[in-house]
C-alpha cells in the first residue's frame, strides 16, 4: 500500500524532472553550480567545505601540539599562522591556545564530522539508494547548504577578531562562557560561535527533516524497510537523532544569549566577578550542562552512525560477503539511538548532580556497549570467509572496525562512574573520544570518499596513492592518540596551555613528543589525499558503470550526473542489497534491479 | 630565499604536473586500469594487516610495560584503593577484549585477503552466534555495572562521621582557598555580596559560626586516617577540584556547594619512602635535569581540572597529610578569621 502511494509520488518528481532536462542548456552557472537543488551538487559543496574546515581544524591542532610538545620555544611556523598578537616571537599565546582547542573541537565535531559527514553521504546516497529522482524538497536543501556555509563563515570569522575567538571549550560551559569577564574569548568571539552554531543547527534540521521524508516516501518499487542499504537505515537513525536532539541545542543556545545581553540568570548566580558581584541569582550552570549534552550525546551517535552504515555497505561489498546479520545491525542501531538519548548525565558525574542519578546513568550507558559489540563482531564477520578486494576504502573501513573497538573498550570504563572520577577530563578521555569518536568516523568518511567518488565525480581516484594514504593515517592516527591513554593515567588534565608548571608530569615530556610527531607526520599524509582528490576530479581515469561490482542503486544510473537520476522510468528493487557470492549465481553480485529466480529466497535465506 | 622558496616550489609543480602527463599518457596503454585491484595488491595489504595489527597489539603492550611506570601511584585514600582494584580489574577486562578482537581482525584481514580464483562463502546471519556475543558482553558488563554502582554508592554515600573534618575549598580565577570549620565543626555561611579586598571567601559577618573558620593559602594540612569532607564552592566560573593521588574530584559550581569526602591512608612522608614512589620522583628529577630545573621531592597535589579562563594550568595548592599529632599542632597555630571579622 505504503509502496504504491510512493510510486505516485516519484512518478510524479520524474515528470517534473524530464521537463527539466530539456531546459538544461539554459541553466544558468549559477543555479548550477551555487544554488543547486540537485542532491548530488549538494553533496559535493558540502564536502569541498568540509574538507577545507577538516584543514583548518587540523592546522590548528598542529599549533597546539607543537606547544604542548614543547612549550615555550619559538616556532617560526606558529608566528606564520597566528601573526603577532596570538603568536609573538613564534610563541603561541595562552588565551589563543583555548581559542584553537576550542574550535579545532567545534569544526572537528560540527562542521567536519556532522555537517560534512551526514551533509555530503545522505545528499548523495539517499535518492540512489532508495531509487529517487531527488530529495523530497530541493528548495531546503538548498538552503540547507547554505545556511551550513554562512554558519563555517560566521564560525571561520571569529578568528579573525581582536578579542580572539570563542575559548571556552568547545562545551562552552557558563558561567566561562557567559561573562565577558571571564576570558577574552567571551565576548565578540562567543557571540558569534552562538550565531553560528544557531545558523548550523536549522542547516542540520532542514537536511534531517528532508532525509527522513525522502526515505519513507520516495522509495521505488519493491524497496521495501527491509531491503533498505544499511547505509540508508544509517542515514535514517542519524537525521531522526538530529531532529529531536538539535533544538535542545538551540533552547540551551538562546538561554544562554539571554544570560549574556539580556540580564537573565538561568545559568548564573552568586558570581563576584571583575570586582564586582553580579545581580544574577538562581540559575544553574548544571542546567546548561544538563541542555547541552541532551543534544551532547546523541551528537556521538550523529556522528558515528554514517561511518558505521558507509563501513557496513563497503565492508559487505569488498568482502564479496552479505554484511553479517543483517537484522541485527538495524536492530543494533536502533537500539543505539534510542539509548543515546538516555545516557547524556555521564557527562555530569561530577558536576554537583545527584550520584543516585548518576547511577541510573552509568546502567544506561554501560547498556550502549551491547549493540555496540554486536556491531563490532559482525563487521568482523563478515569478513571471515571473505574474498576481501583492498580497495582504499576497504582499508580505511577496517580501520574503523579497529578504531571503533580500541577506543569502544575505554568506554566501558569513562562510564563506570566510580573510575570516571579519576580519570575525568583527563587525557584519558581525550584518548577515548578521538579514537572511538574522531577516527572511526573520519576513517568512515573517507571510506566513503574512496567508495563513492565515480559516482561523485565521474572519475577514479589513484589507488596506490589511497594505499600510501591509508597506512600513513592509520599508523599516525594510532600514533597520536594511544600514547595519550598514559598521560591520562598519570593524571594530565586536559585543555592544559603546559604541563610543565607541575613537577609530577615533568616526566611525560617524551611521550608529548612521541603525540606531536605523530601528529605532524599524520598531517603531512593528508596532503596525499588532498592532492588525489583535487587531481582525481579532473584528471583522474573515467570512471565505468560500476567500479566495484556492487548491488545498490547508485551503480545503475549512467556515469553523468542529470537531473532525475535515471533517464528512463525508476528502477524497480526485487532483492536486498547484500547479495554477493550467493551460490548458484553466475558472478559474484547480484544487483537490486534483478528479480529473484524461481524458488529463490530474498535477504539472505537459501 | 623567499624568492628561491618561490621557484623551487614552481618548478615541482611543473615536475608533478610533467610526471603526472607521462603516467596519464601511459595509462592508455595498459590493459588493466590502475585503480582495479589485482591479487597482489590484495596479497600486499593482506601482509600489511597482518604486520601493522601485530606490531599494533605488540607496541600496545610495550608502551603498557613501559609508561605504567609513570602511571599516579596506589591511592592514599580508603575509597581510592577500592578504585583501584576495580580499575585494575576492568583494565584487564577490556584489554584482553580489545586485542582479542583486534587480533582476530587483523587477522582474518589477513587471512581473507582476496584472490580472482576464490570465491567468497555466502553467510548471511547464524543465530546462535549472534546471541553468543550479546549475551557474553551483557554479563560481563552486568558484573561491572553492580561492582561500579557499589563503590559508587559507598563513596558517595552522606552518612556522617562525627569524628569528620569540614574544610571548604573554594575556588576563583585562578588560586584555591581552604577554610577550616574550626572548634565547632561548622563553616561559617557566605554571601558572594561582602566579598572584599580583606573577605576574600565572601563571609557572612553576621555569622558567629564563621568566627573559630581558619583560612588557609598556598599550602593545606589534613590528617591520615580522618574522614575529610570537602565543600567545594566557587566565586566567579566552574573550576574542578582533582586531587588525583585520592583518587578525588569534584566540580566548584558558582551558585551551589558541591561535596566530595576521602579518608587519607598514606602521610606526605610515608608517601616519599614508598618504593614505587621513590622510583617515580627518580624519573621525575631525572627529567627535570635534563630540562635545567632542581629536584623536588613528592607532594599531594590540589588541581584545577576544568575549563576556567587563561591561567587554568597554572590553579594548584599543595596538599599536605600529615599523622594526628603532626596535623594537631599545625591546625592549632593557625589563626581563626575572628580578628577579621571582629574588625569588620
Amino acid at each position: 500500500m505504503a509502496n504504491a502511494h510512493s510510486e505516485n509520488i516519484t512518478e510524479h518528481a520524474g515528470h517534473h524532472d524530464h521537463v527539466h532536462d530539456h531546459e538544461e542548456h539554459h541553466e544558468s552557472l549559477v543555479s548550477k553550480y551555487v544554488f543547486s537543488m540537485d542532491h548530488k551538487m549538494i553533496s559535493r559543496q558540502f564536502l569541498i567545505t568540509a574538507i577545507i574546515m577538516a584543514v583548518i581544524a587540523m592546522t590548528m591542532s598542529i599549533i597546539f601540539r607543537m606547544q604542548l610538545a614543547w612549550p615555550g620555544e619559538k616556532f617560526g611556523f606558529i608566528n606564520a599562522m597566528l601573526g603577532d598578537k596570538w603568536g609573538k616571537d613564534g610563541i603561541l599565546d595562552p588565551n589563543m591556545y583555548l581559542g584553537l582547542v576550542t574550535i579545532h573541537g567545534t569544526i572537528m565535531v560540527f562542521f567536519v564530522l556532522t555537517g560534512g559527514l551526514s551533509g555530503t553521504f545522505a545528499n548523495l546516497l539517499i535518492p540512489y539508494q532508495v531509487g529517487a529522482r531527488d530529495m523530497a524538497s530541493g528548495f531546503l536543501n538548498m538552503l540547507s547548504y547554505w545556511f551550513f556555509f554562512l554558519s563555517s563563515v560566521i564560525m571561520l570569522s571569529s578568528l579573525f577578531i581582536d578579542d580572539g575567538p570563542a575559548s571556552g571549550g568547545w562545551t562552552i560551559y557558563p558561567p566561562l562562557s557567559a561573562l565577558p569577564e571571564a576570558m577574552s574569548g567571551s565576548k565578540l568571539g562567543m557571540t558569534l560561535w552562538l550565531i553560528s552554531m544557531t545558523l548550523f543547527v536549522v542547516s542540520s534540521l532542514l537536511g534531517g527533516i528532508n532525509y527522513i521524508v525522502t526515505i519513507l516516501n520516495l522509495r521505488t518499487k519493491g524497496m521495501k524497510m527491509t531491503r533498505m542499504p544499511l547505509t540508508v537505515w544509517a542515514m535514517l537513525i542519524t537525521a531522526i537523532l538530529g531532529v529531536l536532539s538539535f533544538p535542545v541545542l538551540v533552547s540551551c543556545v538562546v538561554l544562554l544569549i539571554c544570560d549574556r545581553s539580556l540580564g537573565t540568570s538561568f545559568y548564573l548566580s552568586d558570581i563576584y566577578i571583575g570586582g564586582r558581584p553580579l545581580d544574577n541569582v538562581g540559575g544553574s550552570p548544571v542546567l546548561f550542562e544538563h541542555l547541552f549534552w541532551f543534544l551532547g550525546h546523541p551528537e556521538v551517535y550523529i556522528v558515528l552512525l554514517p561511518a558505521l552504515g558507509i563501513s557496513s555497505e563497503v565492508i559487505s561489498t569488498n568482502s564479496r560477503k552479505p554484511i553479517f546479520g543483517y537484522r541485527a545491525m538495524i536492530g543494533s542501531m536502533l537500539a543505539i539511538g534510542f539509548l543515546s538519548f538516555i545516557v547524556w548525565g555521564h557527562h555530569m558525574f561530577l558536576t554537583g548532580m545527584n550520584p543516585f542519578l548518576g547511577s541510573v546513568f552509568v546502567f544506561t550507558t554501560l547498556l550502549i556497549a551491547i549493540p555496540s559489540a554486536v556491531k563490532a563482531f559482525n563487521y568482523i564477520t563478515t569478513l571471515w570467509k571473505g574474498n576481501i578486494q583492498y580497495t582504499p576504502a576497504m582499508l580505511f573501513s577496517i580501520g574503523l572496525v579497529s578504531s571503533f573497538v580500541t577506543g569502544g573498550v575505554t568506554g566501558i570504563i569513562l562510564a563506570d562512574s566510580t573510575l570516571d572520577i579519576n580519570v575525568h577530563d583527563t587525557y584519558f578521555v581525550v584518548a577515548h573520544f578521538h579514537i572511538v569518536m574522531g577516527l572511526s568516523a573520519i576513517f568512515g568518511m573517507f571510506a566513503g570518499v574512496y567508495h563513492w567518488f565515480p559516482k561523485m565525480f565521474l572519475r577514479m581516484m589513484n589507488k596506490k596513492l589511497g594505499y600510501l594514504h591509508f597506512w600513513l593515517t592509520f599508523v599516525c592516527a594510532y600514533g597520536v592518540f594511544f600514547p595519550m591513554h598514559f598521560l591520562g593515567l598519570a593524571g594530565v588534565p586536559r585543555r592544559y596551555y603546559t604541563n610543565s608548571n607541575f613537577p609530577m608530569f615533568d616526566n611525560l615530556v617524551d611521550i608529548n613528543e612521541i603525540v606531536t610527531v605523530f601528529a605532524i607526520l599524520g598531517a603531512l599524509a593528508q596532503v596525499v589525499f588532498l592532492f588525489n582528490f583535487f587531481y582525481s576530479i579532473f584528471r583522474g581515469e573515467k570512471a565505468p558503470q560500476n567500479p566495484w561490482n556492487s548491488n545498490t542503486l547508485e551503480w545503475t544510473t549512467p556515469m553523468a550526473n542529470i537531473h532525475g537520476n535515471w533517464p528512463g522510468p525508476l528502477p524497480v528493487v526485487h532483492r536486498w542489497a547484500y547479495d554477493y557470492s550467493k551460490p548458484g549465481a553466475e558472478r559474484d553480485f547480484i544487483p537490486q534491479t534483478v528479480p529473484l529466480a524461481d524458488g529463490e529466497h530474498d535477504g539472505g535465506g537459501h | 630565499m623567499k624568492l628561491l622558496i618561490f621557484f623551487g616550489l614552481v618548478l615541482l609543480i611543473i615536475a608533478v604536473h610533467q610526471l603526472m602527463r607521462v603516467i596519464e599518457l601511459s595509462r592508455e596503454f595498459k590493459k588493466t586500469k590502475e585503480w582495479q585491484v589485482s591479487d597482489s595488491d590484495n596479497a600486499f595489504n593482506g601482509k600489511l594487516m597482518l604486520t601493522v595489527g601485530v606490531l599494533f597489539l605488540g607496541l600496545l603492550l610495550w608502551q603498557i610495560d613501559r609508561w605504567q611506570d609513570n602511571s599516579l601511584p596506589s591511592a592514599a585514600s580508603v575509597h581510592g584503593l577500592k578504585i583501584d582494584s576495580l580499575w585494575n580489574i576492568n583494565m584487564w577486562i577490556i584489554t584482553i577484549a580489545s586485542i582479542l578482537t583486534n587480533g582476530v581482525l587483523f587477522y582474518f584481514a589477513y587471512r581473507y585477503s582476496g584472490r580472482k580464483a576464490n570465491k567468497a562463502t555466502f553467510i548471511a546471519h547464524d543465530n546462535r552466534l549472534e546471541m553468543a556475543w550479546t549475551i557474553v558482553p551483557a554479563v560481563v558488563l552486568a558484573g561491572i555495572i553492580i561492582f561500579g554502582l557499589k563503590y559508587w554508592n559507598e563513596i558517595t554515600d552522606r552518612s556522617s562521621d562525627p569524628n569528620k573534618i569540614t574544610i571548604e575549598l573554594y575556588a576563583k580565577q585562578f588560586d584555591w582557598t581552604a577554610r577550616y570549620a574550626g572548634k565547632d565543626k561548622v563553616l561559617g555561611q557566605t554571601d558572594y555580596r561582602q566579598i572584599s579586598g580583606s573577605n576574600d571567601v565572601g563571609m557572612d559577618t553576621l555569622d558567629a559560626a564563621g568566627n573559630d573558620d581558619v583560612i588557609i593559602k598556598n599550602e593545606f594540612h589534613i590528617p591520615k586516617n580522618r574522614e575529610i569532607e570537602f565543600k567545594m564552592r566557587s566565586r566567579d566560573v566552574i573550576h574542578s577540584a582533582y586531587m588525583p593521588h585520592f583518587r578525588a574530584q569534584m566540580n566548584c559550581v558558582p551558585g551551589m556547594v558541591t561535596e566530595f569526602r576521602f579518608t587519607p591512608n598514606k602521610t606526605t612522608a610515608e608517601m616519599r619512602k614508598d618504593p614505587y614512589v621513590i622510583q617515580l620522583m627518580a624519573g621525575i628529577n631525572e627529567a627535570r635535569k635534563l630540562q635545567n630545573k632542581e629536584a623536588v621531592e613528592f607532594d599531594y597535589i590540589l588541581l584545577c581540572n576544568k575549563i576556567c579562563g587563561s591561567s587554568h594550568f597554572n590553579m594548584q595548592m599543595t596538599i599536605i597529610v600529615d599523622t594526628e599529632k603532626d596535623y594537631n599542632d599545625w591546625i592549632a597555630k593557625q589563626k581563626a578569621v575572628k580578628t577579621l571579622a571582629a574588625k569588620l
